[in-house]
């Protein structure tokens, strides 16, 4: 007996009556003559405001039919000329500024920040201070990925692993809470240690977090890894190969997706992380899925590393004793005269720096974050303080990836790339 | 005593105060430059171009050079098995103020030495002209049409250099120059009323605009369409006043 398969999408097929999927088609369609339809090119315009382009950011695209012939990506409409605003800005006041660029991993961009000044004016932090900030880096490691995994799952139409996700990120946010007083802007830094040390309890906490996370991880790798849906979506999509990789200027996830083991934190190890025992998840494609895969097993490493960093923590104070750098407590200021004399100093002339430039790069959620910081003799502000934001790169490779590929492979693709257009247009 | 008193943001529109003190400071070169190949490597090869070196924030290498032959360094720096510094990380630009020449800085790293450089390219404020290395590394698109919108730096061979992060039709000029007060060149009241004056059917193709305006519906079209057994599309009367 002969079968015959049966298409339900009465748009394509020609054999399908008006009246729907199932019914008899009349023989009238087939001699309906062709019409004459146009061959020009469409542009589309996708975004500013957008739920799929993740933020502020507009693509205009040039569209054969469905398939996308070229992209244009446009993007300023966030800039807040947060580089003009910190050559007005003394070294301390700067780190506000820092945790709004990024602002689904805050604690990074003020780690990162401090570490390029402190290099600069060759200050070397305490032990404690290392480890506190290596923890709170790979905790936001963690958040900045969450955040991606919830939005990228949604625009391939799984809802649940977002709701999973951001239910994780709100135990970070609290994390935040009672480190800073802030939920986003942290501002958790200083030039030379941190705001404060960890409150009491902070570390139970976090260890709470830590044996609870990985339980969701393995739920959303149950829900998307084997996903007939999520795999018809990513795989093959938006595909790089290593060596144009590294030309077009990806980092961190992107770049390891493709093939290309090049971590910072294992080619230029900062804060000891040559010490620490954890792996490099790298790709063997360079598509959507394995970019997907790099960031799971990513959020694993920070796991295993912000356990190893709380077996080491040590004691001791966790900023400098230099007063010149470091601000006096507040029972000292008010009863001291010279620690008021330091406080004085210190808030309204800042820390002088000696005149040179550094570049510091470090492994940030999104890729290499660099900050460079050019000082000029005894300047308690900045010449020029440098953002190199590392989804600006990531971001300006998608005319080539989205090139050939469908519409909606585009809106994958971008949402692959882990954007964030706070950090992008700055 | 009333027309002498200034407002706090005066001293903000004035600038960073610039120190004139460095300006007559002799720049020497720090460091052993035997330590590092590549720069080893450039003040042999391009001994009239390199004009300083210098070792900063402990273990960071900076050569200084004079912008003329910089496309033919950077490509031998790209292409070398020895240096292969196969990473743009960065290209950014540092403006000192007081009539010092902007510096056009690339920050590179070779992935298989395991190994950065950073070069810096003084550019007189009457050429500020400096080649593009886009077509040695695709990672400085972006990153130039950035010192372009913010320094004003014309990169030669630039494929499409155009602002990005302001406005395409932004008329202040170059917002990170020191000489660019922070709120900017006009004041509110010039801002406000460019922005008023602004056409915005200008950011549209005419036949985008086109598809605004009401359109017709073609009866012998919808002639067809009953011909072909579909049921026919009532032939819309006068739209009702209350669509």
């Amino acid at each position: 007996m002969a079968t015959k398969t049966v298409e339900f999408n009465v748009g394509q097929s020609r054999e399908m009556g008006l009246g729907g999927a199932g019914t008899p088609s009349p023989i009238a369609p087939f001699d309906i003559p062709e019409p004459e339809l146009g061959t020009e090119q469409m542009l589309i315009n996708i975004g500013p405001q957008h739920p799929a382009t993740h933020g502020v950011l507009r693509l205009v695209c040039e569209l054969d039919g469905e398939t996308v012939t070229s992209v244009t990506p446009h993007i300023g409409y966030l800039h807040s000329s947060f580089e003009k605003l910190g050559e007005y800005r003394t070294w301390n006041q700067i780190v506000p500024l820092t945790d709004r660029m990024d602002y689904l991993a805050p604690l990074i961009y003020n780690c990162a920040y401090v570490m390029s000044v402190e290099k600069l004016m060759g200050i070397e932090v305490t032990e404690r201070c290392k480890v506190v900030r290596v923890i709170l880096m790979e905790l936001d490691r963690i958040f900045g990925h969450l955040l991606w995994l919830g939005t990228t799952a949604i625009d391939v139409g799984a809802f649940t692993p977002f709701l999973y996700s951001f239910q994780q990120r709100e135990k970070i946010y609290g994390l935040h809470e009672s480190l800073t007083g802030a939920r986003i802007t942290t501002s958790a830094t200083r030039v030379g240690g941190m705001m404060a040390d960890l409150p009491e309890g902070w570390l139970d906490q976090l260890l709470d977090f830590l044996d609870n996370f990985p339980k969701t991880l393995g739920e959303v790798h149950h829900l998307l890894t084997g996903n007939q849906i999520h795999i018809g979506r990513t795989q093959g999509v938006g595909a790089i190969s290593a060596a144009e990789a590294i030309n077009y200027g990806f980092t961190g996830p992107n770049l390891r997706a493709a093939g290309v083991p090049y971590d910072v934190r294992k080619d230029r190890p900062y804060y000891d992380y040559e010490t620490y025992d954890f792996d490099v998840p790298v790709g063997e494609h360079g598509d959507c899925y394995d970019r997907y895969l790099c960031r799971m097993e990513e959020m694993e490493q920070s796991v295993s590393i912000i356990r190893q960093a709380m077996a080491r923590l040590p004691d001791g104070p966790i900023n400098v004793e230099d007063p010149n750098i470091s601000l006096p407590s507040k029972t000292d200021a008010m009863s001291d005269m010279e620690s008021m004399i330091h406080h004085f100093k210190l808030i309204t002339e800042g820390i002088p720096a000696p005149e040179g430039d550094c570049y510091m790069a470090i492994e940030a959620s999104k890729g290499e974050l660099g900050m460079y910081v050019v000082a000029e003799e005894g300047g308690t502000k900045p010449v020029r303080w440098r953002v190199r934001p590392p989804s600006f790169v990531n971001l300006s490779v998608i005319p080539k990836l989205a090139e050939g590929h469908l519409v909606s492979d585009l809106i994958m693709i971008n949402a692959s790339l882990d954007i964030v257009l706070g950090e992008i247009d700055r | 005593m009333a027309d002498e008193q200034k407002s706090s943001l005066d001293a903000v529109d004035e600038g960073p105060i610039g120190s004139d003190a460095s300006e007559a400071t002799e720049h020497v070169s720090t460091g052993d430059p035997s330590e590092h190949p590549s720069v080893a490597a450039l003040m042999e090869r391009y001994s009239p171009e390199v004009q300083r070196h210098q070792l900063t924030a402990g273990d960071q290498w900076v050569v200084w050079i004079s912008p003329e032959k910089s496309h033919e360094i950077l490509t031998w720096l790209k292409d070398d098995p020895d240096h292969d510094y196969d990473m743009m990380s960065d290209v950014t630009g540092v403006d000192y103020g007081g009539g010092r020449p902007v510096e056009v800085v690339y920050q590179m790293f070779s992935t298989a030495h395991s190994r950065a450089l950073r070069l810096r390219f003084p550019l007189p404020l009457d050429a500020m002209e400096i080649d593009s290395v886009c077509d040695l590394w695709k990672s400085a698109d972006w990153l130039e049409r950035e010192v372009f919108d913010l320094f004003g730096v014309t990169f030669r061979g630039h494929p499409d250099l155009r602002r990005i992060l302001m406005p395409d039709d932004y008329a202040e000029g170059h917002p990170l120059r020191k000489d660019f007060p922070l709120r900017g060149r006009f004041s509110r009241a010039e801002q406000t009323r460019r922005a008023l004056a602004q056409d915005v059917e200008r950011f549209y193709l005419a036949e985008n605009l086109e598809a605004g305006e009401p359109q017709e519906v073609d009866a012998a079209e919808v002639g067809t369409m009953a011909d072909s057994g579909a049921e026919a599309l009532p032939v819309p009367a006068e739209a009702g006043e209350d669509d």
